[in-house]
């Protein structure tokens, strides 16, 4: 019997990893994903925590700093919990589309989970945040930390000044309408407001500065006549239909004061930070997990890591990529590492070795033979919904066995619309790609008037798709917080 | 393009001012939750950190939503076996179904939010309900008692706990080693040249030797800085390390009439009342043993379940529970080497002249070997008003009257808020010990 013999080349030999090892194996990975997969990445910033760090954590959408908020306490009373007790495990990582991009890798990972780890976070996620198409218009990497610091020391000061419960009023009933905090179809009017920004944190400077404990005690409730002139300019600028609520309210509300529109820009920016994330889950997933698994491969035939990591890497790769099917108890929807993994892979067959169907369906990428090109194409430019429209084959249909299920609110049955067959794949296909349309499954509302001179009345409408109406009791619910925000009557009216 | 940081030296709990927001948020619902899980909890379980459940609508957080009961819609699912297309699948019952996760964490719905509660919230509100003084809700909370014993010495510490004899023994070892002149050599040399610079007319060897002087003096000089008196290298600190302050065993009987006339609540309270004391004891005493005995006419020894949860019908005799407690005590808590506590709760009815026996019993016999009675009555809320008077009462009150000892006390109660101040006299001693 001999023991395994040691190449000099081997990133690491242990399960145990100390900060060399990390090093090491972080170069080796970066060689792959720059020069061989020819990722376009932000710069790494790579801190090491606690499973308590990472369920704090989790608790704030995963951000370092977050403004303080009883809801993030209750995601992490039920988080910390859940982790307790062993009904859920923690991620093995949280990346931050930020510019340096933070990713944070828990102690308790072995050196194999490490490096997989900061292929899969630290080059496709970030390849991800960087070239994407929504991420680039809609966030701005390189100051989303900044904007947050400055939003948690506001609303600090806001809980000194106010009272934590006058902030906390205001921050519920943001939050109730974050969802309908966002530009879904126009471009916002300036990237996350970057001049606004500059503006308060300039004011708070001079405030600063010209520190006056007599001015302190003076109630800052009232808005400056000049600011009054300026936000009224932009509410007249604002045309009708308006989709982003908060914005509307923001600008438009009767009622709030300087500081309370300051926490609702703040919850709307927030949201709209996240509004790229939650329309690129398959995509962002699909191409960190197809990237890690490219990089341990190569690494592995480099013969940079052994076969004992090789065998770690793949079961937690496999069971990454688990998909149970509709019948199974595990099953809980499309598991979008599953499906996007499945697709890049098959993206990199078609482009290499496709067949007649593959020529027919995918004229322009069969054969084209620069897969990684093909790839980056497809990151860049799609988010979900398009790019299963655009890229899911038969053959992947095939190969999850999909089948589209049609729900008629009234119909005591589903039935069965299309399944994975020739007559089916397209419809199967529009159906899948139809799921990650957000813009069907969060209601659809827009401010149509709000009666300025008159009795002040705000008017919401709501565009109803394929007849599926607002649930009656959160419908209500959400309404006080809105009828607070803007402080008259508010009317939802379906179009 | 890389760095790492080790983060995992930071603090923790960056989440806790969230967590205080939400438990005040849900500060009702929380308190209730407990409440349930009192009953639920054996006396000896109270300290542990404890899951409530509390509804989510008090935390809901509403947003707009379609409902899913309405309108067309499609779903893909995975793992098609036998459907084709055109086939009809009957909806499961309740009209929702699989597929969407409507209503799972959003907060909507009837569901309810489970979460833990660390052992110092839990306790929290626990105390809330019984409306203790704040000094003893922490000298409750305090775990064990420390006391700082000597350990050796540190290279670091306080400026207050500097070792002046071992400091000043390493000074002097090091100066030993280092050579560093002494201030007589040095004293010796000065005296040396102020004589010579005193001589007005100096010959040439008077010059030499005072510029010989100057130069040793300086060396001198340049070593004892080079070498000073004391270095921070000598400096040595007493330490000190926390240790348990040594403690001895306590028993605690809890002594309880559980014939009809006690129904749900009136043990609810009783629980409360000896939950209460166990804490007390758990802060004082190492080991803590609780006795159950329970007593219609007759009296018994039970496991904590019987005790709370049975019912016994018959008549009631008090001095038996007593009489019980007594023999226990004798064969397996001798007064030597135990601390006893006795807590009874009844709702003051006792066979007619038995009161007086049990009197009797408690000043002859009992009394003199406890540390603690604690006697409550607990009444109905209406009765509460009836018998404000301390004098009017059941038979049982009005014979416990009579004693006089100051280690006896009694009270009657008909809420929780009402329990505490049988224990004051209690309390407040040890806060005079302490």
């Amino acid at each position: 019997m001999s023991a395994t013999p040691k190449t000099p080349a081997l990133l690491y030999d242990e399960a145990a990893w100390t900060f060399e090892d990390l090093q090491r194996a972080y170069d080796a990975i970066e060689v792959i994903a720059l020069e061989d997969l020819g990722l376009d990445v932000y710069a790494n910033q790579i801190e090491v925590i606690t499973s308590e760090q990472m369920l704090d954590a989790y608790s704030s959408h995963g951000m370092p700093l977050m403004y303080r908020h009883w809801s993030f306490g209750k995601s992490f009373a039920r988080d910390s919990t859940n982790y307790q007790k062993g009904y859920t495990g923690l991620a093995y990582e949280i990346v931050i589309n930020s510019d340096p991009c933070i990713a944070y890798l828990m102690e308790e990972n072995t050196m194999t989970m490490q490096a997989l780890v900061m292929a899969h976070a630290c080059f496709g996620h970030n390849h991800f945040f960087k070239n994407n198409y929504l991420f680039r218009q809609w966030t701005d990497a390189s100051s989303i930390l900044t904007y947050l610091d400055f939003a948690k020391k506001y609303v600090t000061r806001c809980e000194d000044e106010y009272g934590a419960e006058e902030v906390e009023a205001t921050l519920d009933a943001a939050h109730a309408l974050m969802d309908q905090g966002v530009y879904r179809s126009s471009r916002p009017p300036k990237l996350s407001d970057a001049e606004a920004l500059a503006k308060v944190t300039a004011r708070a400077e001079h405030e600063r500065q010209s520190f006056n404990d007599l001015w302190r005690t003076l109630p800052h409730r009232t808005e400056a006549p000049e600011d009054e002139a300026q936000r009224q300019d932009e509410v007249r600028s604002i045309k009708l239909p308006e989709e982003n609520l908060l914005y509307f309210v923001e600008k438009a509300s009767p009622v709030l004061a300087p500081w309370q529109r300051e926490l609702v820009r703040i919850v709307r920016n927030v949201s709209q930070y996240f509004y790229p994330q939650k329309q690129t889950k398959v995509m962002n997933e699909g191409c960190a997990t197809f990237t890690h698994h490219y990089i341990m491969n190569e690494l592995y035939a480099r013969g940079q890591i052994n076969e004992g990591s090789v065998m770690e890497f793949l079961h937690s790769h496999s069971s990454v990529v688990f998909q149970p099917s509709f019948d199974d108890q595990r099953y809980s929807g499309l598991n979008p590492y599953a499906l996007g993994f499945a697709m890049m892979q098959d993206i990199v067959r078609i482009v290499e070795e496709p067949d007649d169907e593959d020529a027919e369906w995918f004229p322009d990428l069969a054969g084209r033979g620069d897969w990684r090109g093909a790839l980056k194409d497809a990151w860049a430019n799609f988010r979900d919904e398009s790019f299963i429209l655009q890229y899911l084959s038969p053959k992947v249909m095939r190969d999850f066995r999909l089948f589209a299920l049609g729900d008629d609110g009234r119909k005591p049955y589903y039935q069965v619309a299309a399944i994975h067959d020739e007559a089916g794949y397209r419809d199967t296909r529009a159906a899948l790609s139809q799921m990650y349309d957000l813009g069907l499954h969060e209601p659809n509302l827009m401010v149509v008037g709000a009666d300025l001179d008159g009795d002040r009345t705000l008017t919401i409408e709501h565009r109803s798709v394929n007849g599926r109406k607002l649930e009656p009791r959160a419908k209500a619910e959400t309404m006080k917080h809105l009828e607070r925000l803007w402080g008259f009557k508010v009317e939802i009216v379906d179009a | 393009m890389s760095h790492f940081i080790d983060r995992r030296l930071n603090p923790k709990g960056k989440s806790l001012g969230n967590r205080q927001r939400f438990l005040r948020r849900a500060r009702g619902q929380i308190k209730e939750a407990v409440n349930r899980s009192l009953r639920e909890r054996s006396v000896k379980e109270l300290e542990k950190s404890g899951r409530v459940s509390i509804p989510s609508k008090s935390t809901a957080e509403p947003r707009f939503r379609l409902d899913p009961a309405t309108g067309k819609r499609e779903h893909v699912h995975p793992g098609n076996k036998e459907f084709s297309a055109g086939d009809r699948l009957r909806k499961p019952p309740q009209g929702g179904g699989r597929g969407g996760k409507d209503a799972s964490d959003s907060g909507d719905g009837e569901d309810s939010f489970t979460f833990t509660l660390t052992q110092d919230e839990f306790l929290d509100v626990f105390f809330e309900d019984l409306e203790l003084p704040n000094l003893v809700k922490t000298s409750l909370k305090d775990m064990t008692a420390w006391k700082y014993r000597r350990a050796g010495v540190t290279v670091s510490g306080a400026p207050t706990n500097m070792n002046l004899v071992r400091t000043m023994r390493n000074a002097q070892g090091r100066r030993l080693a280092l050579k560093r002149p002494s201030t007589d050599e040095v004293n010796e040399l000065k005296e040396r040249l102020f004589a010579l610079e005193s001589v007005a007319q100096k010959t040439k060897a008077q010059r030499d030797e005072l510029a010989d002087v100057l130069a040793r003096l300086e060396e001198l000089e340049a070593r004892r800085r080079w070498a000073p008196y004391i270095d921070p290298l000598d400096v040595r600190y007493n330490a000190f390390q926390p240790e348990p302050v040594p403690v001895t065993a306590a028993v605690m009987f809890c002594l309880m009439d559980v014939s009809g006339s006690m129904g749900e609540r009136e043990k609810d309270l009783a629980k409360r009342f000896y939950m209460l004391l166990y804490l007390f004891l758990k802060r004082k005493y190492e080991k803590v043993e609780v006795v159950f005995i329970r007593h219609t006419h007759h009296a018994e020894e039970v496991d904590e379940e019987t005790f709370f949860y049975s019912r016994q019908s018959g008549g009631t005799i008090v001095s038996t529970a007593i009489e019980v407690m007594q023999d226990i005590q004798r064969e397996r808590f001798p007064a030597g080497q135990w601390n006893l506590y006795v807590a009874q709760a009844s709702d003051g009815y006792t066979q007619g002249g038995d009161a007086q026996r049990c009197v009797q019993l408690l000043n002859e016999e009992v009394l003199p070997i406890l540390q603690y009675y604690a006697y409550i009555e607990i009444l109905d809320e209406r009765e509460m008003d009836v018998f404000s008077d301390p004098d009017a009462g059941a038979e049982l009150w009005r014979a416990y009257r009579s004693i006089k000892d100051p280690r006896f006390a009694q009270t009657r109660i008909a809420h929780p808020r009402d329990i505490f101040p049988v224990f004051r006299e209690l309390f407040a001693k040890d806060r005079k010990a302490a």
